[in-house]
């Protein structure tokens, strides 16, 4: 039987929910072309994640080993390698996430598997393998067919599929595989985690977040936001670009190499909502977005939309406020 | 230290209005602003500064049509010491893994201690292009680079995971890193600078001169073939409000105080 491979992804002890997302789509094309679905973990005292893994996989892959301590690409190479020639699978699947950005392209090449990237859907047409991915920032949706092969290779974008256990529960086969690694990795190894210093503000405890992105134009703007942020009684938040340009420290960064926040309101001004901002606050309350481009994709998360300059809304806006505060004393 | 950074030529999208060209493969370009790729150009400032710091050469690369040399003229002007630029009508369509192949096949030829470019390109997005490469070289890889410390014969670099934690990895040189936004800030780039890159030279190589097959490169040579681009469908669109810049933050606070947040 034609197998899917999953590959778990695990930190600190923690399986992370890309893991499911992934299992709960897989299983899903394990079912239609009849597959057998195989989840994949690698580590260092794995057992408990697999039991996990066994409620959504025919089979789980464990290899344990005291130098997969903490993720190596290199190390996850040389033995994944091993385990796809040897299993055939005919899809193996891992997250568009730092580990599977660092891992995917590499293993495709060492095996020759055709990949595709970031991808938001996937379905098997006949035995080609059809993928749906963004370009251009989300703007535009593109439709791929991958080589043929007898094996092909994706990375999901995270939080694309929503994770479901399956009932009952799939009670899947936990197999232990040997270590094939035989020596230390030389050429690249882990030292440590580091931890961004700690900053001031806690914007995952703002009620309120004035989020501001690359549109506001120019540091000599940032005291106008200031104020918009101080009058509504926010929390000044913002996409990535305003944390590399060095406008903000970084604890104010929002989306998936930032924070995860999830205000009552959140006023995204000059944002343009690439997914990787949008991961990080998609859940909050209340949206608001002003952007002057009508096609910009923050606009299908947000509830409201204003398409102006967000120069123009920002004064107007500081003053309402005002008088409605005024109004309320 | 000799150094290697591979950049593209990329348009500028985020405030355009996009349309797919009549082939439904690709957008029209016409009328788009052209520029080295953000994540790139962090990439090159990297290896400017490493080149300052510890001496050696900067060698840009980039593959792509006449236009591109705009992109390596800036790298020049930045600090960069020579530009190859790698151009054929067959190279057009090529994925990640094609263009790492051409990439491949010029940078083989060159001495490099270190290979830097950007973790991803703002167009494709597809972050694989470094990684497919370092394989093909046969020299260790990072990507998602936020910061570069470098010993003799090793790196030290912290990677990026997500939700602002980092990973700090040692990794043996010579070795490719694909860096991140915000790892430095890319300098300005002077007049002088402009007018001496004016006079560098662009070496020009096409498919003859990389020694690969037409069927390496382009779709032939690609894992990906893209069938069609389309707009993406709208699941939820936001509730536009519409007025005078007033009567618009009027709304908004209305809507703001009916949750209570004013
Ligand atoms: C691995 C990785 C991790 C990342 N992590 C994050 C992350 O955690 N957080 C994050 O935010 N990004 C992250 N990014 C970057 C992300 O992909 C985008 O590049 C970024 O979010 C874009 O920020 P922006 O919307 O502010 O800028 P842009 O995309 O440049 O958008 C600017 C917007 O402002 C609008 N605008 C311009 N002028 C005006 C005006 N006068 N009035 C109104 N609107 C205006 C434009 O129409 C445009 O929509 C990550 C990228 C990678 C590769």
């Amino acid at each position: 039987m034609a197998k899917i491979f999953v590959l778990a992804e695990h930190r600190q002890g923690q399986i992370r929910d890309i893991t499911f997302e992934l299992l709960t789509k897989a299983r899903e094309l394990a079912e239609k072309t009849n597959a057998e679905l195989c989840a994949v973990i690698l580590g260092k005292n794995v057992q408990e994640h697999a039991k996990a893994l066994a409620e959504y996989a025919k089979t789980v892959i464990t290899v344990e080993d005291p130098k997969l301590e903490n993720f190596n690409s290199e190390a996850y190479k040389r033995i994944l390698s091993k385990l796809i020639v040897e299993h055939k699978p005919s899809l193996v699947i891992l997250g568009h996430t730092s580990y599977g950005v660092e891992l995917a392209p590499r293993l495709a090449a060492a095996l020759n598997t055709p990949l595709a990237t970031d991808i938001i859907d996937i379905a098997f047409e006949g035995d080609t393998l059809a993928v749906t991915r963004q370009m251009y920032g989300g703007k535009v949706n593109v439709k791929a067919v991958l080589r043929k092969a007898d094996t092909y290779m994706v990375t999901v974008r995270q939080a694309t599929f929503t994770p479901k256990k399956p009932e009952p529960p799939a009670n899947g086969q936990i197999i232990t595989v040997p270590s094939p690694l035989t020596e230390e990795i030389s050429e690249k190894r882990f030292l440590q985690y580091v931890l961004p210093p700690p900053g001031g503000v806690d914007i995952t405890a703002a009620e309120k977040l004035v989020g501001i992105g690359r549109g506001i134009k120019d540091q000599a703007n940032m005291p106008l936001m200031e104020d918009l942020a101080k009058t509504l009684g926010a929390v000044l938040a913002c996409s990535r670009p305003i944390v590399d340009k060095g406008w903000l420290p970084n604890d104010r960064q929002v989306g998936s190499s930032g924070k995860t926040v999830k205000p009552k309101l959140y006023l995204a001004l000059g944002i343009s909502g690439a997914f990787q901002h949008v991961l990080g606050m998609k859940s909050s309350d209340l949206i608001i977005a002003v952007n002057k481009d009508p096609k910009a994709p923050i606009f299908s998360f947000a509830d409201y939309g204003v398409v102006e300059d967000l120069f123009k809304i920002v004064p107007s806006l500081k003053n309402k406020i005002n008088e409605a505060k005024a109004q309320k004393t | 230290m000799d150094i290697i950074v591979c950049v593209k030529h990329v348009p500028e999208t985020a405030e355009a209005e996009l349309k797919i060209d009549s082939s439904g493969k690709t957008i029209d370009k016409a009328g788009l602003v052209f520029d080295i790729n953000e994540w790139d150009d962090y990439a090159l400032e990297e290896a400017v500064r490493i080149k300052e710091r510890f001496g050696g050469t900067v060698t840009a690369i980039t593959i792509g049509p006449q236009d591109s040399e705009s992109t390596l003229r800036k790298c020049l002007a930045r600090g960069a010491d020579k530009a190859i630029r790698l151009t054929d009508p067959k190279f057009e369509g090529s994925d990640a893994y094609a263009t790492a192949k051409i990439l491949h096949s010029v940078i083989k030829t060159l001495h490099y201690d270190l290979i830097l470019l950007g973790a991803q390109a703002g167009d494709t997005g597809n972050a694989a292009t470094g990684p497919i490469l370092a394989e093909m070289l046969n020299i260790p890889h990072a990507t998602m680079v936020k910061k570069i410390e470098l010993g003799s014969g090793i790196a030290k670099v912290n990677r990026e995971l997500e939700g602002g934690l980092e990973e700090q990895l040692e990794i043996r040189l010579p070795a490719l890193f694909a860096v991140s936004t915000g790892i430095n800030e890319p300098r300005y780039v002077s007049i002088m600078g402009i007018r001496k890159a004016m006079q560098k030279e662009i070496k020009v190589l096409s498919l003859a001169d990389t020694g690969l097959a037409e069927t390496d490169v382009g779709i032939a040579g690609s894992w990906l073939n893209i069938e069609r681009l389309y707009v993406p469908p709208v699941e939820k669109q936001a509730e536009f409000l519409k007025g005078t810049p007033d009567e618009i933050a009027a709304k908004l606070v209305e809507i703001i105080k009916s949750k209570g947040l004013i």
